[in-house]
């Protein structure tokens, strides 16, 4: 890891995020966010189970439109794109489905070419190659062969990952690549992680509440709770916060400001009975 | 008061989707032509809808044929005009119960497979993924699967009609059975079965359901909430809105085309 200088021009920034608000249904999900990822290097996207992690992801892709607030790629505003440019811009981006995303009725092999059979008139032969080489570098290339359903959790989602780089993305947003890895593919997926990043120059968005493995490979934090941003800065900043809610999080402490339990009556006076006759 | 309320939000909640339907299947015809280019899409839907239904429409086609056989036998016969029951076997079918038929099992067989696949792709983010891929899944999944339909469903509504008409059905029954003769059941179809009129009418009609029902079933599917459940009453909406969906139009179509 080289030292950047972190410097707040906009165009060391491949997404904007400004003054975000959505909703889904009735439920608010985000009451004004401002994110930057920085090009080039490894933000994470921190926060408990159920904060919207997915959901930004959704929306710097543009699958979902923000109800107010600005989402700009490379200088472009996603918020106000027709489908086409979108879909333009989507070639620049890969993104890992938290469930893997694979395509059911396509062997391993044609999950991975599928984007470049798509998008490419590359020959048979050098599609081969190149899905090869992409099952290789996540471990998978014995099973080029199997159905997704004969792969597991952890598995499928080394295929999307193999996928997601089929077509040499700029940037790649990885939803929960931790879950469910063993130590060793943990291992090896972060070290992938590091390495697409660094000799490929990709910018990388890693969403996840593995708090270990996420503060120990980005650049960059950012913890969301609640439709805000708690914190951010890079790891050490965010070990050290003065943030009981970011200690209590990145100490998986039961006890502190973030409610593990539903609200409810005091537990105490719920045990006595109060209104029991 | 409150039941008048409730009247009027379920019926603006069917011209919703009806509406919403409309667009879906704008959206599905202007990617079309895109299709030209990857015809081994459709080829291999209309393989995959044709697998699913072929047997169950043959053995419909010659059950109905053996029983349109055996009633218009009796009917006929007390006329003494057994000899016309080619015409009156081929004109009962090619006409009404051909289509129909077809079209009833094709939505139940392959149209709620169709809804339940493309509700689960879309449950399981296959979907999302392809349009992060930024692969359009209306022309990618749903066109191929809807033109497939448009032609699958002549091509089963043709097997069907030979089945119930011929040797298999209300040939085997009227002359092995009951002793027609050859000659007098196939003269009087072809005398009485015209190409114009019938046969052309029959691709009409099967081409025109074939597009309900797919277009119901893909409609269902992708716009199914993206849980189990919702992909379970995917599946039987289809089946349920096809089946009356195909029955109105044939009415329509009925009287259009034999008016004259
Ligand atoms: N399609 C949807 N319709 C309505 N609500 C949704 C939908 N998808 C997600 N939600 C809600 O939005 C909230 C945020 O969901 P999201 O998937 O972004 O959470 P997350 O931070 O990724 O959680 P996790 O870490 O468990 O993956 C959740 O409370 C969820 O109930
Ligand atoms: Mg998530």
């Amino acid at each position: 890891m080289t030292d950047s200088t972190a410097t707040t021009s906009t165009t060391d920034n491949l997404v904007e995020v400004r003054d975000l608000h959505f909703r889904l249904g009735s439920r608010v999900i985000y009451q004004g966010v401002d994110i930057d990822i920085a090009r080039g290097r490894i933000t994470a996207i921190m926060g408990p189970s159920g904060t919207g992690k997915t959901t930004l992801l959704r929306l710097i892709s543009g699958q979902w439109r923000a109800d107010s607030g600005s989402v700009h790629f490379d200088g472009q505003s996603v918020t106000g794109m027709s489908q086409k440019t979108l879909f333009e811009q989507r070639k620049r981006m890969g993104m890992l489905f938290q469930s893997g995303a694979l395509l059911t009725d396509l062997s391993v092999f044609d999950n991975v070419a599928f984007p470049i059979r798509e998008h490419t008139k590359l020959p048979e032969r050098l599609i081969r190659d190149i899905v090869l080489m992409k099952l290789e570098a996540v471990g998978l290339r014995g099973a080029r062969d199997l159905a997704p359903a004969q792969l597991s959790g952890g598995m499928a989602r080394r295929v999307a990952l193999a996928r997601a780089i089929a077509l040499d993305p700029e940037m790649i947003m990885y939803d929960e690549p931790f879950a469910g890895q063993d130590p060793i593919s943990m291992g090896v997926l972060l070290r992938l992680i590091r390495r697409l990043n660094d000799v490929l120059g990709l910018t990388s968005i890693v969403v996840s509440h593995d708090v270990k493995e996420t503060l120990g490979i980005a650049d960059y934090v950012y913890v969301i709770s609640d439709g805000h941003v708690i914190d951010h800065g890079d790891p050490e900043h965010i070990r050290h916060s003065d943030s009981a809610w970011v200690q209590q999080f990145i100490t998986a402490s039961p006890d502190g400001p973030v409610p593990f339990h539903y609200a409810d009556t005091p537990y105490a006076e719920d045990l006595l009975g109060g209104d029991r006759t | 008061m409150n039941r008048l309320t409730r009247v009027f939000n379920t019926l603006f909640g069917w011209l919703a989707d009806l509406g919403r339907s409309a667009l879906f299947l704008g959206r599905i015809i202007a990617s079309l032509p895109a299709l030209l280019a990857k015809p081994r899409l459709v080829i291999e839907q209309i393989y995959s809808v044709g697998v699913l239904s072929l047997l169950i429409v043959v053995v419909a086609g010659i059950f109905v044929g053996m029983v349109l056989a055996l009633s218009g036998y009796r009917a006929l016969a007390d006329f003494g005009a057994e000899n016309a029951l080619g015409t009156s076997v081929a004109l009962v079918v090619v006409r009404e119960l051909g289509p129909v038929v077809t079209g009833l099992l094709f939505a139940g067989r392959a149209g709620s497979a169709l809804a339940a696949e493309i509700g689960l792709m879309k449950a399981t983010d296959q979907l999302s993924g392809m349009e992060m891929m930024a692969v359009d899944p209306v022309r990618r999944i749903v066109a191929p699967r809807f033109l497939a339909g448009v032609i699958a469903m002549p091509l089963l509504t043709c097997i069907f009609c030979v089945m119930a008409i011929g040797a298999g059905g209300g040939y085997f029954v009227g002359v092995d059975m009951l002793g027609v003769d050859a000659g007098a059941y196939w003269n009087g179809i072809q005398s009485s079965v015209e190409f114009n009129r019938d046969i052309l009418n029959v691709f009409i009609k099967s081409g025109v359901f074939g597009a309900i029902i797919t277009w119901v079933a893909v409609f269902q599917g992708y716009h199914a909430p993206p849980t189990s459940e919702g992909v379970s009453r995917a599946t039987t909406n289809t089946v349920v809105i096809a089946s009356l969906a195909i029955l109105a139009a044939n009415l329509m179509l009925t009287a259009v085309m034999f008016s004259g």
